[in-house]
């Protein structure tokens, strides 16, 4: 066997000059021969680190041995064995710290480009246009809801269905996906791709009803007299403001309302669509995650002029995955690092006009290990802009907790159960059997 | 799911639609409102509940047509479903025995004012009841509110009907008379809650107002409604819609309502519809 290349396969793209004007996805995806030439590269380790990498336990090297040998039939069907969004996992998962962070090729150079190759091989199935259905365990009569119809609710309704269960998801949006419609933008996972996900769920014998609310319409406790288990998925929906003056004032988003109002109401195609966007010239977003990634990007595709990423670290530290920080960058969003947001300032309409910021200096590590940012006074300085984004990231919607008396929530709303995550669900349904999850 | 069963032209802008949703109609409570989106590519818009059949099974709704999303749902007829009807959201109204209560609807206001007063009479409260529009023809509910309550006091702008002025004056001639009023509840257009807060600040009167800034998800996850309370921000979706009127900051509300206003001007005039 030729020694495998240190490099992945390039997998094209939309030239950044042309994709800022538009919301089509910006990588095309691999060719068959490109595909092939990356299964290639791995190196069919005996014992494979990369699947202990996986949240899913995806058989890693079984799928790309099979696209290696041209027998994508066979790879497609190891892979939805253990994985039934793997279109949208190869495309959004986090591989570089997960399954590619193990590979052992990534010793020597780059990683097998595991995500790219289960990309393919999904969206591969959908071209042929015959989706293979995988054999469902008999039945066994248990019922499950699952609360939320984002990756997570869809993923184990998805698996409880396999093993036979009968599963109900229960979704407070209008559209299955949670933050896959409502957060990642078109442009980096299109909307297209999750309805087609969705419905193969569904077609597992998963039963979705969309605007339904768990918690308002039904309590935890009142589905429990239907079911016998119940999955909390309702994931980190309530946006963190700064509170600092003038948050409140027209023209300052959270970045759920911007993303919500672009991808989930399309309000990039307004006004074919109702759902209105404040499209400015000057955006700044605030925060270094994937989040702020993807705004600052959407902002250039609504068409501001300048889009500004406002970070109070330095790059390092940014907790966005590199691949997005690339994009944005090449993008032409410009980065204001070590600078931190104090206070905004608008018009006398109210409308945001400014956001005076300070400069900072990195000190001493904190409690994640990073340089913690220390404000250098009076080096106030201001920044014009006429939308502002605040991406600082989100907690758990209290809905849940507030309407479930006896569910045992951390301090930043997080539902706290003393299990490890693979015990969580089978503990549920113990407690749920023994009439134990609510104390009763 | 969502089958309009009855629908009434109220006045030449409002409407009135009792809607076959018995699972929200079995949880729903004064106060609370449901989002519903009207049309394939339309906007999720929040409209308060303003009564609910539970034997039955249905809600009515009563809106003013001002945009183009409300005008969409306007169109639809007796019979046809809305596409999405989700709820029910927000806190419900505190019904409590407080005494004598003052419940003050204006314009559309009306109707969300309608189930509070009914609930709060309901449970032994005294309730004086003033509403008010523009003019006569724009008044809706007066005769279901008469029926309920203990007085009625109804105000028009132009004096084509009732007393003429506004629903505030009408509160501060109760006060000045000397009427023993333990709380009011005010919902209406911002200016209008403002300027009942106004009247009843000085004397010490709790007064709860129904705040309906701009919303997308309606369930705490967007902040597109954020209010100032006390000094404080507040999702109006998941701690309100109703707080204390004295806290809240009205200008705020007046300017953040305003955002869209150009979009929303594009919007009618795309559709060639006649928006306000």
């Amino acid at each position: 066997m030729a020694k495998p290349s240190l490099k992945k396969t390039i997998m094209r793209e939309q030239p950044h000059s042309e994709r800022i004007h538009n919301f089509n996805e910006v990588p095309y995806g691999y060719s068959d021969e490109e595909a092939i030439a990356e299964a290639n590269r791995c190196l069919q380790c005996k014992k494979p680190k990369c699947v202990e990498g996986c949240p899913v336990e995806i058989d890693i090297p079984g799928f790309i041995k099979e696209i290696a040998a041209n027998n994508f039939t066979n790879s497609i069907r190891s892979m939805k064995s253990k994985n039934a969004l793997p279109a949208i996992c190869g495309r959004v998962c986090p591989q570089e710290v997960q399954c590619e962070e193990l590979c052992t090729l990534k010793k020597m150079g780059e990683p097998v480009a595991i995500g790219r190759l289960e990309r393919f091989v999904a969206d591969w199935e959908a071209k042929t246009g015959k989706i293979e259905m995988p054999e469902i365990s008999p039945a066994t009569g248990k019922k499950v809801a699952v609360v939320g119809a984002g990756p997570a609710g869809l993923t184990v309704a998805a698996d409880l269905a396999l093993m036979g269960h009968k599963v109900t998801v229960f979704e407070a949006l209008h559209e299955a996906g949670g933050v896959l419609v409502y957060g990642i933008p078109e442009f980096r996972l299109p909307k297209s791709i999750v309805r087609r996900e969705v419905e193969y769920v569904q077609k597992l014998g998963v039963k979705l009803i969309t605007s339904y609310i768990v918690g308002k319409l039904q309590t935890v406790d009142e589905l429990l007299k239907e079911f016998g288990a119940i999955f909390i998925g309702t994931g980190a929906g309530l946006p963190w403001f700064m509170n600092i003056e003038g948050e409140n004032y027209n023209g300052v988003y959270s970045a759920n309302e911007y993303l919500t109002r672009s991808n989930l109401m399309k309000a990039y195609l307004f006004p074919e669509y109702d759902t209105p966007i404040v499209k400015g010239k000057n955006v700044a977003t605030i925060g270094g995650g994937n989040v702020a990634m993807d705004c600052a990007r959407t902002a250039l595709r609504l068409g501001a002029a300048k889009s500004m990423l406002i970070y109070r670290r330095s790059k390092t530290e940014m907790p966005a995955r590199i691949e997005e920080i690339e994009h944005a960058e090449a993008e032409g969003v410009e980065f204001y690092l070590l600078t931190l947001p104090i206070k905004y300032h608008a018009d006398a309409q109210s409308w945001v006009r400014e956001i005076e910021c300070l400069k900072m200096a990195l000190g001493e590590s904190d409690a994640s290990g990073r340089r913690k940012p220390v404000p250098i006074e009076g080096s106030n300085f201001r920044i014009p802009v006429d939308v502002a984004v605040v991406a600082i990231g989100n907690s758990p919607n209290p809905l849940i907790a507030a309407t479930t008396p006896d569910l045992k929530v951390g301090k930043h709303g997080n539902i706290e159960i003393d299990a490890k995550p693979q015990e969580r669900l089978l503990l549920y349904w113990r407690w749920a059997e023994e009439g134990l999850l609510l104390g009763q | 799911m969502n089958r309009i069963l009855r629908k009434e032209v109220l006045t030449s802008s409002i409407k009135l639609f009792e809607i076959e949703t018995p699972l929200i109609a079995a949880k729903v409570l004064p106060g609370q409102f449901v989002v519903t989106i009207a049309a394939d590519k339309g906007e999720r818009i929040p409209l308060t509940v303003a009564d609910a059949n539970k034997g039955k099974g249905t809600i009515t709704i009563i809106f003013q047509e001002v945009g183009k999303s409300t005008k969409l749902l306007g169109t639809l007829r007796e019979g046809d479903e809305i596409p999405v009807v989700v709820g029910p959201l927000g806190k419900p109204s505190e019904i409590e025995l407080f005494g004598t209560v003052v419940c003050i609807g204006g314009g559309v206001g009306i109707a969300p004012i309608y189930p509070i007063m009914k609930g709060l009479k309901s449970i032994g409260n005294k309730v004086i009841s003033i509403i008010g529009a523009r003019e006569k023809g724009l008044l809706i509910l007066e005769q279901e509110i008469r029926e309920q309550t203990d007085e009625l006091y109804v105000t028009t702008d132009d004096g084509s009907y009732g007393r003429k002025g506004f629903v505030s004056d009408e509160l501060k001639r109760l006060i000045g008379e000397g009427r023993k009023i333990d709380r009011v509840i005010a919902i209406g257009p911002s200016v209008m809650m403002k300027a009942v807060v106004e009247v009843t600040m000085p004397c010490n009167i709790k007064t709860i107002v129904s705040l309906n800034p701009i919303m997308v998800d309606g369930t705490g996850m967007c902040g597109a409604c954020r209010v100032e309370v006390g000094g404080e921000t507040r999702f109006a979706c998941v701690d309100g819609p109703e707080f204390d009127g004295h806290l809240v900051n009205f200008e705020l509300l007046s300017k953040r309502l305003s955002i869209y206003l150009k979009e929303e001007k594009e919007a009618c005039q795309k559709e060639a519809v006649s928006c306000k």
